[in-house]
């Protein structure tokens, strides 16, 4: 019987993907390792074959700030068993929820644009939408913490 | 096709969130919809009102991936607006920081957006059976930029050293060889990945304008604006030449250059400055060079693999020559101005442009990235393929239309920062 890997998905929201990228970068260093232990379900950046069928973890960067992505996160967590909430945007919403702070005027210049778009009125983090079960904070994400948590997450999956 | 509709949402191995629509009717492309649908993050209005030396930081989060770039002209654009002339070494410094961004961000581009299209597979992974070699030097190259950047600017994403008036940290002595090492080993990788890009038989012709700064060394951070019809303009004179196309659909704006559509990136820098690369560079892809310049929009893979050489050529000669040493940071001077800075990101020119107070606040702010000036370009590509291969399938035209999106290397990201605009 082949081995048993953790599937996994990874999605971007409303930010600037520095965390992918640092996921990139990590894997100059882990790919032997990681593509062992686990199975890309849904990795936008890496194949365009993705599905968010039998996830065991989901990982979400970004802040949530439409009404589609609204409902593609909550798709995301009907599907996955675990929800780790990566970088500062998914984790607190800043800097891509800076919208919320805005003065009065200048929420009036940009309220068409939100309009226009389906944005939502305020910009979410995950936690305000869904149940997120571990959280990796960073801008870009801490690479320490994540390995912390993957390693966690692999336990739990009985996969390490 | 007689009749049909192309619908692709959420396009992949590309950076962000771009759909695709395309409607035809009686043989005909009636219309092509390009949408960046990355969600608007507003920096241009919350970068006002903020002290400037945090402008670089600030920015930087508009993008993950070319992060540097955008330090890069916010400190650019904050030194010509306050007069301020950089060292040699800070201007070295800055040389290398994009050295190691370009050989990061152009290997990830090459290696896994652009090289599973060239083996028709879906993904670089799926070439671990029959290429695994490839998968080693996709990690390996971008290991070797990634290392240069830390070396220089202290991380890859949202690099700490780099600040207006230098550098708040130096490179340490000893690991500079490790770093030389580590470029020296991974330039047989370049020279192998120009090859598989320069016989690549992925072609697209369309005539069109091509825009890039121009400096007598390849710099990614100097000279004046050239383009291919001959225009030759300074930095500061950008906005007489760039126009605003308001495109509806999509969450960021199109630019045309004296009213006509035009590409930015490393086609655009390979067609105006090819005699500009570093000497070893030009000397050891001569032949490949001869290609350039090139209509062929997929040209843009093999010019951003030699760049990528051109990069480590260069980054281990300045690496080799400087003695780097401890500077202080120079201090900002107290003045109501407006200016621009103009560098060249991975994916073309970026622009800048701010206006700060003598209290040291930014009181606003404008940027224009490549991605925005290549939208109406990218929208003309797919057209003309579609209108050319009328007899293929739906599938057939899908897959060519994704490809030709990634050929340009878009970053929706920093397109969808949001520009004000005034919608009429």
């Amino acid at each position: 019987m082949p081995k048993k890997k953790l599937n996994i998905g990874w999605f971007s929201f409303t930010c600037c993907e520095d965390s992918t990228i640092m996921l990139t970068e990590m894997l100059n260093d882990h790919y032997e390792e990681w593509f062992k232990l686990l199975n890309f379900k849904h990795f936008r950046i890496l194949q365009s074959k993705n599905t968010l069928k039998d996830i065991d973890v989901a990982f979400v960067e970004g802040a949530i700030t439409s009404k589609r992505r609204v409902k593609e996160l909550k798709e995301i967590r009907k599907n996955c068993k675990k929800l780790v909430a990566i970088g500062s945007c998914a984790v607190t919403g800043m800097p891509s929820a800076q919208r919320n702070n805005f003065d009065k005027k200048t929420k009036e210049e940009i309220s068409f644009l939100l309009a226009r778009f389906g944005h939502t009125e305020k910009a979410y983090n995950l936690k305000e939408l869904v149940k997120v079960d571990y959280e990796v904070p960073g801008c870009p994400m801490d690479e320490k913490i994540f390995l912390s948590v993957l390693q966690q997450c692999l336990k739990e999956f009985n996969v390490a | 096709m007689h009749k049909s509709d192309i619908t692709i949402k959420n396009l992949s191995k590309i950076e962000g969130h771009a759909d695709l629509e395309v409607k035809i009717r009686d043989n005909q492309v009636k219309e092509v919809k390009f949408a960046i649908t990355e969600n608007k993050r507003f920096y241009t209005q919350a970068l006002r009102n903020r002290p400037v030396i945090g402008l670089p930081q600030h920015v930087s989060r508009i993008c993950g991936t070319c992060s540097i770039a955008h330090l890069m002209c916010a400190i650019t654009a904050a030194e010509h607006t306050l007069g301020m002339i950089p060292s040699k070494q800070t201007k070295i410094l800055r040389e290398l920081a994009m050295y190691g961004l370009m050989i990061r961000d152009h290997a990830l581009h090459l290696y896994i957006f652009s090289l599973p299209d060239e083996y028709q597979v879906d993904s670089i992974l799926e070439l671990n059976k029959s290429h695994h070699d490839l998968i080693h030097d996709c990690f390996d190259m971008k290991a070797a930029g990634n290392h240069l950047a830390i070396l220089v600017a202290g991380r890859s994403v949202h690099a700490p050293y780099p600040t207006i008036g230098g550098f708040t940290h130096f490179p340490e002595k000893e690991n500079i060889p490790k770093v030389i090492k580590e470029l020296k080993s991974v330039r047989p990788i370049a020279l192998k990945l120009i090859k598989i890009f320069a016989e690549s038989k992925a072609t697209l012709i369309r005539k069109t304008s091509f825009v890039a700064l121009s400096s007598e060394q390849f710099s990614f951070l100097e000279g004046p604006i050239k383009s291919s019809e001959g225009y030759e303009i300074k930095q500061e004179h950008y906005f007489q030449h760039l126009h605003k196309v308001v495109i509806p659909y999509s969450e960021a704006l199109g630019y045309e250059f004296e009213g006509k559509e035009y590409a930015v990136g490393a086609l655009a820098r390979l067609n105006l400055n090819k005699e500009h690369l570093n000497p070893k560079t030009q000397k050891d892809v001569a032949s490949y060079l001869q290609v350039f310049p090139s209509f062929n929009m997929y040209h843009n893979n093999l010019a951003q693999a030699i760049e990528i050489l051109h990069c480590i050529d260069h980054a281990i000669e300045l690496l080799q020559e400087t003695l780097f040493k401890e500077e202080p940071i120079q201090e900002l001077p107290e003045k109501d101005a407006e200016g621009v800075g103009v560098i060249e990101a991975p994916r073309g020119t970026l622009y800048y442009h701010v206006k700060i107070g003598k209290d040291g606040i930014v009181k606003k702010g404008n940027i224009i990235v490549p991605t925005q000036q290549n939208q109406i370009n990218i929208r003309d590509d797919i057209r003309l393929m579609i209108q050319e291969n009328m007899d293929k399938s739906k599938e057939w035209i899908s897959l060519e239309c994704e490809k030709i999106i990634r050929a340009y290397d878009p970053c929706m990201s920093c397109a969808s920062h949001f520009l004000k605009v005034k919608w009429t």
